[in-house]
């Protein structure tokens, strides 16, 4: 079923096609966090225009595929002349893709803090920023960390898609051993196994984490 | 910047001769349509099982149907779809594994629809074992107390309700399902996405093919949604909070 050989033969570019994975997930993650941060209390704003707005980025974005999105930015960076080539272009795709998502979680975290606690720094007397930073950030921070620890599982999965506009992930490197060596069913359940080993303790992980970091109220 | 957009190439033939370019996309939308629905009907299906066995008082069982979701859940939704288009037939046996490979029908549609919906009935399975489980304790054993048998308890009493608690959370996995099907141009279903790459690629209209197909994706997202908003008003449970939350 597998061919270990041939993965030790080819371990340069399969490890370098993992590093890759690896930093798309990691730059879109933070990314995604800082930006889908912002989307989120831009939701939340008082100011009409400005949380309309954001939803609709939001809904948008939540409402296409992710191949989609990756095409979108695939084409339309190098229309607008920018030559920066696909493998550095799909981090911007990535982080304004998960923005919407992450901007979501944030948000059901945000709401999940009683308003009391809102109100209670007003009245001591703090500006809107300190609220946010000192008070509201910290408590839904820590109430969202679980799902947020699990979208960015989702986000390392669905790294594997920039496969298909050709660029050397994990997957795609998977692909090209498995083409030039005519060796599709031994790479591909290489590749299976190998995103398994990768996700499957830290999803479990995640479980026990879950239960630990209970909402509290 | 002058961006001369020319709406009039969706009127325009295409050099793939599948008529004009409208027509393409038109294709690329029932393709979508098709993939999506018959991988729901088999996510619903293998998911209310694996769903319900999960629950069971069996160890095996639940224990099976855990490992299912598990391994389904942590493996890329792009590697399955070429796990059942390239390793698939090979695990078959040799007769069926050719036909398999060079007779059937439909080869990209069919391999897409398993895959989804195999990879989609991990997350229904999910969604069916969380609403048997918040269902009060009281409804089972009270089942169980008045003689019904498990399977009648699951069959009259736990898995009608259950399914109508499960109906909100489906929508976002029904959601789903219409959008990782842009997934399957990889492996080479002519759907909605792939459709619109050879639009730009022959017509080089790239903001009005990309307008158009975001377009078409967002109108069935739109009507997904209010389809299982009147689903979700229909199958209320009265008497909990919410209409059946």
């Amino acid at each position: 079923m597998i061919d270990l050989q041939l993965v030790l033969d080819n371990r340069e570019l399969l490890t370098e096609g993992m590093l890759y994975s690896l930093q798309l997930t990691a730059f879109a993650t933070l990314g995604g966090i800082v930006l889908g941060c912002l989307l989120a209390l831009a939701r939340l704003s008082a100011f009409k225009p400005l949380s309309l707005l954001s939803a609709a980025y939001v809904n948008l974005f939540r409402s296409v595929p992710l191949v989609l999105v990756i095409f979108w930015f695939y084409f339309l960076i190098p229309y607008f002349g920018f030559q920066i080539g696909p493998d550095k272009s799909v981090f911007i795709t990535f982080t304004l893709f998960e923005a919407a998502y992450f901007s979501e979680i944030i948000r059901a975290g945000i709401q999940s803090i009683s308003r009391g606690q809102l109100a209670a720094a007003y009245a001591l007397g703090l500006t809107y920023p300190q609220t946010m930073r000192y008070v509201i950030l910290p408590q839904a921070l820590r109430n969202m960390l679980p799902v947020m620890l699990t979208q960015t599982v989702v986000l390392f999965q669905d790294t594997s898609l920039v496969t298909i506009i050709g660029i050397k992930d994990f997957m795609g490197s998977t692909s090209v051993v498995a083409s030039n060596n005519g060796a599709m069913t031994e790479m591909y359940t290489f590749a299976a196994i190998a995103y398994f080993c990768v996700c499957f303790p830290i999803s479990m992980l995640l479980k026990r984490l879950h239960k630990r970091i209970a909402v509290i109220r | 910047m002058d961006l001369n957009l020319d709406w009039g190439v969706l009127l325009q033939e295409s050099p793939t001769g599948d008529g004009p370019y409208w027509q393409l996309l038109w294709t690329g939308a029932k393709w979508t349509v098709a993939t999506a629905l018959t991988g729901w009907a088999l996510a619903l299906l293998v998911g209310s099982i694996v769903g319900v066995m999960r629950t069971l008082p069996y160890k095996p069982l639940a224990w099976l149907g855990d490992a299912y979701v598990e391994v389904v859940r942590n493996i890329p939704l792009l590697v399955q779809l070429f796990f059942w288009f390239f390793v698939w037939p090979e695990l078959l046996p040799r007769e069926i594994g050719l036909w398999y490979k060079q007779d059937m029908p439909y080869p990209e549609f069919i391999t897409a629809a398993l895959a989804l919906g195999w990879f989609t009935a991990a997350r229904v399975a999910e969604q069916v074992k969380s609403g048997i489980l918040s269902l009060p304790r009281g409804q089972k054993n009270a089942a169980l107390a008045l003689g019904f048998t498990l399977p009648q308890t699951y069959r009259l009493v736990v898995l009608p309700q259950a399914f109508r608690i499960v109906i909100p959370p489906l929508t976002s996995e029904f959601m789903n399902i219409f959008k990782n099907s842009a997934a399957a141009l990889a492996i080479g279903l002519t759907e909605l996405t792939f459709q619109m790459k050879q639009m730009v690629e022959y017509s080089n209209e790239v903001i009005v093919s990309i307008a158009a197909v975001t377009t078409i994706y967002m109108v069935m997202a739109f009507a997904v949604n209010r389809g299982m908003a009147w689903l979700e008003r229909k199958s209320r449970i009265p008497g909990m909070i919410g209409g059946g939350r």
